[in-house]
């Protein structure tokens, strides 16, 4: 079973096997709108904490998404370069960004759960 | 930004924009709606397929009026004034002394002796007051007008205007007039599409932006659209693509000074213009089209082939007409060629950009 952490950044992370997946929340998605280039990282790139790793462009602006976490990145949503707009439609599901090998999994107790981030976004 | 925020000011419609579910962002000292609930894809397309509403009401409207205001504005502007018919429109421009430009303006003849001045939101205090300065040699006054102002854009505006009862059909494009005592409407806009700009008294404006969204053909469109639209028709945006750097021989807006009115030279700027025109501009404004799906936006440096700094993107996003990202921006005058091929660094990575006619997506204006 995954279990599903957020950020202040509005990022989700779904943890299973010492296997993150990454996102943008939906609340993130709807301030952002619409997405029209997703500008994903290389595999195998070692990620810390703070990382810049992937850059969200609507037709207004450009925005990075951050790595919550440290570890390295296992995989990346390779069908967001033809069809970016799945941020928008499916950004808890076929909308995620990438996926890493977290190096400490005890970072993840200082990220939210779902309850404390609907109170962030109110 | 802080510092900003206690003066932002609000539309007089701002309770409207609310209430359809507008999302907000400061723009020019201005508290605008940047989008609505169908988002900025779907406003953009739908202004190029229908009509789209927007509310413009931070821009500024001055009327100028005298016995000399013909000749105040051809000193102010590199524009003959007396040479427009009641009723024409023409885009021109405020210059400096060295022929920067100070802000792009549309300028209406309403009669023999009273002007409609249309100014940007960011430069309106700027430019009032440079306007009254010039004005102090003729016999004229400028007055600035409290109006709720908006753009009916798309290739229904027409009908969707008969409709609401405002008979505009015998307008070409670049034409206005006053439908009532207070009003004033053009055909003109800044979307590339057949359209109106109407400005009305502030008590009038709930009721006519009301009327018009009765229409199903109509919809709010916010800033944000606003801006990909422009982008598309290759409209210049004051601050962006010109601001006081830049001049109308670099910019690529000569079309916009008459030759007449070049050569009589009375404008402020005329003999910064005449300099710069003879010794041929460093650099010039065109469309650019990166390769690929990727935006390629304000700010981002253009290299050649050999890793030479050539340029830079002064307006870039993605067109959703065009189907694909496009800018516009500066790059040495010998390289300003459609189809010249350049790299855009884009957080260090080099993308390929070519240079492109403007605009990306056809005009549709209706000739007079």
């Amino acid at each position: 079973m995954a279990t599903t952490y957020f950020t202040e950044d509005h990022e989700w992370i779904s943890v299973e096997n010492g296997v993150a997946t990454i996102g943008i929340t939906d609340y993130a998605q709807e301030q952002l709108g619409d997405i029209v280039f997703v500008e994903l990282p290389e595999k195998g790139r070692a990620l810390s904490k703070g990382d810049a790793t992937v850059v969200v462009e609507s037709v207004k602006a450009a925005s990075d998404v951050y790595a919550p976490v440290d570890g390295e990145i296992a995989d990346v949503n390779d069908k967001l370069s033809s069809e970016p707009a799945l941020v928008n439609s499916a950004a808890a599901g076929d909308g995620w960004l990438w996926k890493m090998k977290l190096s400490d999994e005890g970072q993840l107790s200082g990220l939210m759960d779902e309850a404390a981030y609907k109170k962030l976004i109110g | 930004m802080s510092g900003n925020e206690q003066t932002t000011k609000t539309l007089p419609l701002q309770d409207m924009h609310k209430t359809a579910g507008a999302r907000f962002g400061a723009f020019a000292g201005w508290l605008m709606p940047i989008s609505y609930p169908a988002g900025v894809m779907k406003e953009h397309l739908h202004t190029r397929a229908h009509a789209g509403l927007f509310d413009i009401s931070h821009m500024r409207l001055f009327e100028v009026s005298g016995p000399d205001v013909a000749a105040f504005l051809g000193r102010a502007c590199p524009l003959d004034a007396d040479a427009l018919d009641i009723g024409q429109s023409k885009y021109t421009l405020l210059l400096d002394e060295h022929a920067g430009i100070l802000d792009d303006l549309i300028v209406t003849r309403l009669g023999a002796h009273r002007f409609m001045v249309v100014a940007n939101a960011g430069n309106a205090a700027a430019d009032e007051k440079h306007l009254k300065a010039a004005a102090q040699d003729f016999d004229c006054t400028l007055e600035p007008l409290e109006r709720v102002f908006l753009a009916l854009q798309g290739p229904d505006a027409e009908e969707v205007l008969v409709a609401a009862g405002i008979d505009a059909t015998h307008l070409g494009f670049m034409q206005g007039f006053e439908p009532r005592p207070g009003w004033f409407l053009t055909r003109s806009g800044y979307t590339g599409e057949d359209g109106f700009e109407i400005a009305v008294p502030v008590e009038d404006g709930a009721a006519l932006a009301e009327n018009l969204l009765a229409d199903k053909r109509v919809q709010w469109v916010g800033l944000a659209a606003r801006d990909s639209l422009r982008l598309e028709a290759g409209l210049c945006l004051h601050g962006h693509d010109i601001d006081p750097s830049t001049d109308p021989v670099s910019a690529a807006l000569m079309w916009a000074i008459p030759k007449p009115v070049r050569e009589k030279g009375v404008f402020i700027g005329a003999e910064a213009l005449a300099k710069k025109t003879a010794a041929g501009p460093a650099e010039k404004r065109v469309g650019l089209k990166p390769e690929g799906r990727q935006p390629v936006r304000d700010g981002v440096e253009l290299f050649s082939e050999s890793g030479e700094r050539v340029g830079r993107v002064t307006s870039g996003g993605f067109g959703p007409s065009a189907e694909a990202p496009v800018a516009i921006g500066y790059v040495a005058t010998e390289l300003a060629r459609p189809g010249i091929r350049l790299f855009a660094d884009v957080r260090g990575n080099r993308l390929p950009i070519t240079v492109h006619s403007l605009p990306f997506v056809p005009h549709r204006y209706r000739k007079g």
